[in-house]
């Protein structure tokens, strides 16, 4: 990393002249950062091998992508046959979704956006609770507490500034406690990513931003978002560290996202991780890609999908036995035919609950309301 | 605690004692605002507050109301009991898809898991010279969101009372303090603070027989003083302080106006699908049979809110109040 400028100018109690206030030199702690313009890799033909407890971290993180990918499938298809309202794929972004959940502790909290449901998963989630807010059964499918998972957010980048509340009141309260927030390459025109970084900053609240830079907001390219050289480059201005990384690359995605973990459980405040990766799918099943993108594009990308990226790595490595990949491979069945039978099955939905949780108790409205709407069904 | 006698006290006073004491009681209440340490707030309702529990409980933030709000929710997801001050009425717009998309409907969303235990202090109407952006009356954007409490104290006492009770609430309150009230004083005892009705209560301030003034925070005082002047024109009025605007105290209003049988209702925003619209449907549903006349409105009028040197004419008065009275149909 580059430094900025020269070290602060010494203080006037040595003797020097003092600075006058309209030459006040810019603050230098934290030291302002650029971040490296080249993207970290960790996997690769000329790489060296992982070494000691990676070589056990490579091969989770492989067998959670084969999962991953199923998952994606089998959602996809599920919303092809109507059992989803509507399904945003993270087919090709994997990696991301893996390593966000896999870095993080028990204790920590995960803020997803509506494109993160495996993330969820992969951090133990059943996958129809994740799935709830896009069968449309309930808003949320889960209680967050239990996995300490904030509701899925769909407003686009609303959930970073609870992410920096949530870490700033567990460091209020003593607690070790980490929130990794993820956001889109869209999300971070938006001003509440401005905000949020922002109160992290000035707060050191013990919070990472993940954007996943997947090249597009549904339609829009990254050129038409941001004339930053890179997003990383916009945590320079909030005086927090800014990270680009290889979002395909699952080792390198873990290994940088647990730099900025570590960093910030030990005090030291945000980080922003910038990983560039791609949507191999649509916006989402109501989307038409082709309309904004070239296949050629969508081939390249495909030569750097997250999944065989890895695949060959282990395989070059020795570290890919048969055991593992069919343990991967029937684990990933497994859980593709719990969705689908699961999934197919009708939802037991109930319209009182549809005001029973609008207040801790409802309003004589709501309660005038709800008998109605349950006498009209009655006379149906 | 030593009671003191009874003395004068503001209604920012007795706010300020109301955060006072929540924050003494309940370690889990925090403020966030901007200008709320040091300085105690532009209005300095905070005014002490930071220097007895600390930059952390009484917090000055970066200047963004989204942000402050948006971190007040994941501060609340936490389990903390966040009180924030929006330094104006219309400054609290950034904050507003936070209010709206988060605060609002969390509770809903997470079918119960994660209440909102979130007060959302702000300044508002008109009345005290403010220059553009400073005199808004936005109740009617909070009322029309399903999943807040929207409350306004008018009295001293509320002023103490409702805010308690908002920060002691499990469901985000937004907490609409009429600015122009600020000032006005009422003998009370400070230290023996008096139980007032619980949210969601309307109160008759002022019992009558010929028709309802149906009212809220910074109006008040108008309606009564309109009542007083009546008087003199034969007519009793009563008026009703609505106190809550959500939830909404049908009971108390049409209880009133079945008596009276003539209702006008008088707040200083604008009328076009404001708080009156709504309250002057409600009544015509449920008091149709006891209406001598159509229930009308006083409001501000349909304008962006004037500046100062024109505000008196678009504020209502008791002039206006009078007239809509004189209105309600007498001759039958």
């Amino acid at each position: 990393m580059t430094v900025l400028h020269e070290p602060p100018t010494p203080s006037p109690t040595t003797g020097q002249a003092p600075v006058p206030p309209w030459r006040r030199p810019p603050r230098t702690d934290p030291a302002p950062l650029l971040p490296e313009t080249e993207p970290y890799h960790r996997l690769g033909t000329d790489r060296e091998p992982p070494e000691g407890p990676d070589r056990a971290l490579w091969r989770t993180l492989h067998r959670h992508l084969v999962l991953g990918r199923r998952y994606n499938q089998q959602a996809t298809a599920l919303t092809r046959q109507g059992r989803l309202a509507v399904y945003p794929s993270s087919t090709g972004q994997e990696a991301c979704q893996i390593a966000a959940a896999l870095v993080l502790a028990e204790q920590d909290w995960l803020f997803p956006s509506y494109r993160d449901t495996l993330a969820t998963v992969a951090r133990g989630l059943d996958p129809v609770a994740a799935l709830g807010l896009l069968r449309g059964d309930w808003h949320t499918g889960y209680d967050p507490h239990t996995h300490r998972i904030a509701p899925l957010a769909t407003p686009l980048a609303t959930q970073l500034p609870h992410a920096v509340g949530l870490a700033h009141a567990a460091r209020l309260k003593g607690d070790d406690v980490v929130a990794l927030a993820m956001v889109g390459d869209g999300g971070t025109s938006e001003g509440d990513f401005h905000e949020a970084l922002n109160f992290a900053a000035v707060w050191q609240a013990p919070v990472v931003f993940l954007v996943q830079n997947n090249g597009f907001a549904i339609s829009v390219p990254l050129a038409r978002q941001t004339a930053a050289p890179t997003i990383a480059h916009k945590a320079v201005g909030y005086g927090m560290p800014g990270r680009l990384v290889d979002g395909n690359d699952a080792p390198a995605v873990y290994e940088v996202l647990a730099d900025a973990v570590r960093r910030a459980r030990a005090g030291g405040g945000p980080t922003l991780v910038e990983a560039l990766t791609y949507r191999l799918d649509a916006h989402t099943n109501a989307d038409d890609a082709t309309r904004y993108r070239e296949d050629a594009e969508v081939a390249a990308w495909r030569e750097h999908d997250p999944l065989p990226l890895l695949t060959g790595a282990l395989e070059r490595h020795g570290l890919l036995d048969e055991d593992h990949a069919r343990q991967a491979r029937d684990a990933a069945e497994e859980l593709a035919a719990g969705m689908r039978a699961r999934l197919n099955a009708e939802p037991v939905l109930d319209p009182d609950d549809l005001f029973a949780h609008v207040y801790a108790r409802p309003t004589p409205q709501l309660t005038e309301q709800a008998a109605r709407l349950r006498q009209e069904a009655a006379a149906r | 605690m030593t009671s003191t006698a009874a003395r004068s006290v503001s209604l920012a006073e007795a706010l300020r004692r109301a955060l006072r004491d929540a924050l003494a009681e309940d370690p889990t209440v925090h403020l966030l605002g901007e200008d709320i340490g040091t300085l105690g707030g532009v209005f300095r309702i905070t005014d002490g507050l930071a220097a007895e529990f600390g930059p952390e409980r009484c917090a000055d933030t970066p200047l963004a109301e989204a942000g402050i709000l948006g971190t007040a929710t994941g501060m609340a997801m936490y389990g903390l009991r966040p009180v924030v001050e929006m330094q104006f009425d219309a400054f609290a717009y950034p904050a507003f898809e936070q209010l709206v998309s988060h605060v609002a409907r969390m509770r809903n969303r997470t079918r119960g898991a994660m209440p909102m235990p979130l007060t959302i202090r702000i300044p508002y109407g008109g009345g005290i010279g403010g220059v553009e952006h400073h005199s808004d009356s936005s109740e009617a954007y909070y009322m029309a969101t399903p999943g807040l409490h929207v409350v306004t104290p008018a009295t001293v006492a509320d002023a103490y009372g409702l805010l308690r009770q908002a920060i002691a609430s499990d469901d985000p309150v937004v907490f609409l303090e009429p600015k122009r009230l600020y000032w006005s004083k009422d003998t009370v005892d400070p230290d023996a603070p008096p139980d007032v009705p619980p949210l969601g209560r309307a109160v008759v301030r002022r019992p009558g027989t010929s028709a309802t003034l149906i009212t809220y925070g910074p109006s008040l005082p108008l309606c009564l003083a309109a009542a007083e002047e009546a008087r003199g024109r034969g007519w009793d009025l009563g008026v009703v302080d609505l106190r809550t605007l959500v939830p909404f105290d049908d009971a108390t209003v049409c209880a009133e106006v079945r008596r009276t049988g003539r209702a006008v209702v008088v707040h200083e925003a604008a009328g076009f699908a404001g708080p009156g619209a709504e309250i002057a449907a409600r009544i015509t549903e449920r008091c149709f049979h006891h209406l001598a006349a159509p229930v009308l409105r006083v409001t501000g009028h349909d304008i962006p809110y004037p500046p100062p040197l024109l505000e008196r004419h678009h504020l209502p008065d008791t002039a206006r109040i009078l007239d809509a009275v004189a209105r309600l149909q007498w001759e039958e």
